[in-house]
């Protein structure tokens, strides 16, 4: 494993390999409770935290497990942080508990997390490994809540309702109604919708990542081509 | 050496686990206060959404009977329950009953019926559950009304034959995608109506006897 830099994870998680939308991991959650911006908020932040508190223990106990036990070792610690955050949603935020139902200890089997403990935490240092959990969490929790946020939008009519399952009541007030009372597009809310708004996703950061490619090209031929007045032999590259 | 090195794996896992069990068990006890007092909030918020603050002044979660053991088994309770009665000024209105159903498709659903003392219902309301979000979960209020169309309904209305799912020939529709769910819950509304006639005589002598009690109490202090 070549040196790996504190900026290339946060890149990576963030963007250049995003579980969501690059390793297409923990797509059934995503697919699943993201309705709404307070649903995939919820969801997000548990990933979020299993993945950063598997991500350091995974990296801790690198060198003490051999690998015949290593993935029942890491499964056992994945699912013990997925009952832990269960339990304090269960006690904290009992009503978006019962929303989330069965997604939340189906976290254990989001391959993203399961995935980066054997390919990065089981590999390097453990501040490197919290922050891969932390910038992949974030990067996962990200895609969830834009999702949610268009799928609100645009299947409910609504943004950001409900928050007070999340912040307490004061949040009740933050929903915004952009198109009126009795607005609904049932295509959005049913599954299909998050397939759609995914692939479409998936499709912006593509062009994006092409406008950038086509970009960085175009600067390199500039600095070939300025760089022909100098006499050498070599090849240049 | 395999003996050994199945020994050391084995002893790895063991010690693997036990930490996850220790962790397990303190986050449990250090949460589970906090859960059953969320669970509380939760039943009383609501026991008061099916019967509303208007049809009655006293405290629902107060005013309770505890279920005779020989009903447990009809309304799925694994360890009893309580009843709760409201009463607008002391005469009985209606009585909360907690019930549960092991025919759902993933897991218990539970669930408190509220009835009127002439028999018809005041709501149902799914007080727990793990159905299928999108599917099953359309049991749930907070998901969709069919739950409302319990209201009013009784062991007459429809008759017994009636208190079914349509694809079983009952009166009641199910779900596109979701049959089983549905059908657990109607199924169970019915049995729990088929326990409140047989118990109503006692829980109205109940009711009243607290009543007197209380009356009692007032007078002579």
């Amino acid at each position: 494993m070549s040196e790996v830099t504190a900026t290339d994870v946060v890149k990576n998680g963030l963007w250049t390999n995003n579980p969501a939308l690059v390793q297409l991991l923990g797509l059934c959650p995503l697919l699943a409770v993201t309705g709404s911006v307070v649903n995939a908020l919820g969801l997000g932040i548990a990933t979020m935290a299993v993945l950063i508190g598997s991500n350091t223990i995974v990296s801790l106990i690198r060198r003490h497990v051999s690998d015949a036990v290593r993935l029942p070792a890491f499964v056992v610690i994945i699912a013990a942080f997925v009952t832990c955050a269960e339990l304090l949603m269960k006690a904290f935020t009992y009503e978006l508990y019962q929303i989330l139902g069965i997604f939340i200890p189906l976290i254990v089997t989001n391959c993203a997390i399961l995935g980066r403990a054997e390919a990065f935490a089981s590999k390097n240092k453990v501040g490197l490994a919290a922050l891969d959990g932390l910038m992949m969490g974030l990067g996962f929790l990200a895609v969830l809540v834009a999702l949610g946020g268009i799928r609100e939008l645009l299947g409910h009519g609504t943004l950001f309702a409900d928050m007070h399952l999340l912040f307490g009541a004061g949040a009740s007030t933050w929903v915004l109604r952009p198109f009126g009372e009795n607005y609904s597009f049932l295509v959005f809310v049913l599954p299909p919708g998050a397939f759609l708004v995914t692939g479409l996703f998936i499709a912006l950061k593509n062009m994006f990542d092409n406008i950038a490619k086509n970009r960085a090209d175009a600067e390199r031929e500039k600095v070939i081509k300025g760089a022909k007045r100098v006499r050498t032999t070599g090849h240049i590259s | 050496m395999i003996l050994q090195s199945i020994r050391f794996n084995a002893i790895l896992l063991a010690i693997f686990a036990l930490i996850t069990a220790i962790v397990l068990a303190s986050t449990d006890a250090l949460t589970r206060d906090r859960i059953a007092e969320s669970e509380r909030e939760a039943a009383q918020r609501k026991l008061l959404e099916i019967i509303p603050i208007e049809r009655h002044n006293n405290d629902l979660l107060m005013d309770v009977q505890p279920i005779p053991e020989r009903f447990w088994d009809s309304l799925g309770l694994k360890k009893g329950g309580n009843i709760h009665i409201a009463r607008q000024d002391g005469l009985p209105v209606a009585a909360i009953i907690p019930t549960l159903t092991r025919d759902g498709y993933s897991g218990d659903i539970a669930m408190i019926i509220g009835i009127n003392f002439d028999g018809t219902i005041a709501g149902v309301r799914v007080t727990k559950h793990r159905e299928t979000p999108g599917l099953g979960d359309k049991v749930d209020l907070k998901k969709s009304n069919w739950i409302l169309d319990f209201n009013g309904k009784s062991l007459v209305k429809p008759e017994r034959v009636g208190w079914d799912v349509k694809k079983n020939g009952g009166v009641y529709d199910q779900f596109t995608g979701a049959t089983i769910t549905p059908r657990a819950v109607v199924h169970q509304i019915a049995k729990t109506l088929e326990y409140f006639s047989a118990d109503i005589e006692r829980l109205l002598a109940e009711a009243a006897l607290v009543n007197q009690q209380a009356q009692n109490e007032i007078t002579t202090q």
